[in-house]
């Protein structure tokens, strides 16, 4: 299976609405949304069924027994997370800050802490007609990144011939995003013609660089910013980084979100736009 | 200010209620991405180093328990050829390596993942986190960058990153207040009620701000009126604002309608915080 991830760097540049065309165009039947923390392409992809569903254990949780608590406070000086919270003359886990480390387990004198798994999200496969795989992150939880492996493991296993799968990918550039790069064939970039937009594709570029990827970028509501976008494709000439095109800004974009359809069915210059990208891309990976 | 959707203009509102504010201390912690720098352009800025803890093996002292491999919960250490080996890319630098180490062999050295940049601009003391390139998570960054000393007249702005993850939570956490920028499409919404229930979760007052958008998705606006969310005020899709923003640009300093939307803005804000 061809992998190709679309990435931006800042949030809200137009991935998911790219992803979904994306889609249309290349008739894939694989896909995946590895934005874990904020998952939305399942809004527009029109998928028919229901999920199988499935727990999402992302790693344990200190449980403190009051009934063998001798309130030392042991736990609560070794632990460098703030997970251990002392209230009510108690002292307890707080959940969101606890790291499942076990240093408290560790160190407590008289046995009173034990680890638990504990669910930190869900995993979602779509497998009726076309198969789509997607998860959810439970609130304030971490270790996204085991999540975007878990979503992108149930894609593969699920999918096995030669064919294309398109992967939405998350904004920004730590875990989610580095574990959703690893094995991709390819990293679409939807850069933003502003200098939020730009110091952001820098960025995600440098962090793509690592894992040696290849990549290419396009600018999205290219016409916000007439000078931008030429600093964009400047950039992308100098470190030689295909430039796919340039999609207007379009108000028949989210009127079509809105009611749940990817751009791709509307007649519209943005539609015509993503088209041209997508046959642009193609050469570099098919 | 939260939004759990990218792109919905966290750092906009940030940047424009600051500068009315005036005496105002502007924090970004969306340490991945952080843009606000580039609107207030800080002066005199200062930056300091921050560090997370990477363990190291003294062989000499080793006597191979594996007691620092078996406890480790993120894999981060392996035995390889009689010896620990650390792996710093899944260390949590939780310590119980060496806390765990029966002969002291396990030490911890810093290791720099990202800085905290202090300057000002005019009255507006301008935080950020910046996260160096490759690292998988800026915790201890956002950490450093909340840990500032605020005064009783000032008040404090924290730009989140976007998702409801532990970045988030991290920021929220020390608030007295959340404002929930949302942007008026089916994305903007889905992603909006799950900040939401992170807020609720933590029994955070907060209102919301609709910003490229009207008062007509519906959806938004019953869910708000069901719960009981105050919507303070709604920021219309303007070309000139996308335009002042492209550029790295405050609107309010540039826009007199814009000015008074955010004065209006920072008074509603200041009666619900006092109620």
């Amino acid at each position: 299976m061809k992998k190709l991830l679309i990435l931006s760097g800042k949030g809200g540049t137009g991935k998911t609405t790219t992803t979904a065309a994306f889609i249309d165009f290349s008739k894939a039947d694989a896909f995946a949304d590895c934005d874990v923390d904020a998952p939305n392409l399942h809004l527009i992809a029109g998928m028919k069924g229901s999920p199988q569903k499935t727990h999402y254990y992302g790693s344990e949780k200190a449980i403190i027994d009051d009934k063998k608590c001798v309130d030392c406070g042991v736990c609560n000086q070794n632990c460098r997370f703030q997970g251990i919270i002392r209230a009510d003359g108690r002292y307890s886990v707080n959940p969101y800050a606890c790291e499942g480390c076990g240093v408290c387990m560790y160190t407590c004198p008289v046995g009173a802490v034990t680890m638990e798994e504990d669910i930190a999200g869900e995993l979602a496969l779509y497998w009726e007609e076309r198969l789509f795989s997607t998860a959810k992150l439970k609130m304030g939880r971490g270790n996204s990144g085991k999540l975007v492996t878990a979503v992108k493991k149930q894609l593969e296993q699920g999918h096995d011939n030669e064919e294309l799968a398109i992967i939405d990918g998350s904004p920004g550039i730590v875990c989610p995003v580095i574990a959703s790069i690893s094995g991709v064939d390819m990293v679409l970039i939807v850069a933003e013609p502003s200098l939020s937009g730009i110091s952001d594709m820098k960025r995600i570029l440098r962090t793509a660089e690592i894992f040696q990827v290849r990549m290419a970028v396009c600018v999205n509501k290219y016409d916000t910013c007439i000078e931008n976008t030429e600093e964009i494709k400047r950039l992308c000439q100098r470190e030689g980084i295909p430039f796919v095109g340039c999609i207007p800004y379009d108000e028949k974009v989210s009127v079509a979100v809105n009611e749940g359809h990817s751009i791709s069915k509307i007649n519209c210059p943005a539609r015509d736009a993503l088209y041209q990208v997508y046959e642009n891309i193609k050469v570099y990976f098919i | 200010m939260l939004s759990g959707k990218g792109g919905t203009g966290k750092t906009f509102v940030s940047v424009n209620l600051a500068v009315t504010a005036k005496n105002a201390i502007c924090i970004d912690c969306d340490v991945e991405e952080p843009n606000g720098r580039l609107f207030l352009k800080p002066e005199e800025s200062v930056t300091e180093e921050v560090y997370t803890k990477l363990p190291q093996v003294l062989e000499e002292k080793c006597i191979g328990c594996r007691k620092c491999v078996d406890s480790c919960r993120f894999n981060a250490m392996g035995f390889i050829k009689n010896s620990p080996l650390v792996f710093p890319e899944v260390c949590h630098s939780c310590g119980a390596c060496s806390l765990l180490c029966p002969t002291g062999a396990i030490y911890e050295l810093k290791r720099p993942i990202g800085i905290v940049e202090r300057g000002r601009n005019k009255e507006v003391q301008v935080i950020t986190g910046i996260l160096n390139i490759g690292e998988a998570s800026g915790i201890p960054v956002i950490q450093n960058a909340l840990d500032t000393k605020i005064t009783e007249k000032s008040i404090m702005i924290i730009d989140c990153p976007p998702g409801s993850a532990c970045s988030v939570m991290e920021s929220v956490q020390t608030a007295d207040y959340c404002l929930l920028v949302v942007e008026a499409t089916i994305f903007g919404f889905h992603n909006f009620k799950m900040v939401y229930e992170l807020v609720s979760l933590l029994q955070k007052p907060c209102g919301v701000v609709i910003n490229k958008g009207d008062y007509t998705y519906y959806p938004l606006i019953n869910f708000c009126k069901e719960n009981n969310i105050t919507i303070l005020c709604c920021i219309p899709y303007q070309e000139k604002l996308a335009q002042i923003g492209a550029n790295g640009e405050v609107a309010s300093e540039k826009d007199d309608e814009t000015r008074m939307i955010f004065s209006t803005l920072l008074d509603k804000i200041r009666m619900e915080v006092r109620e």
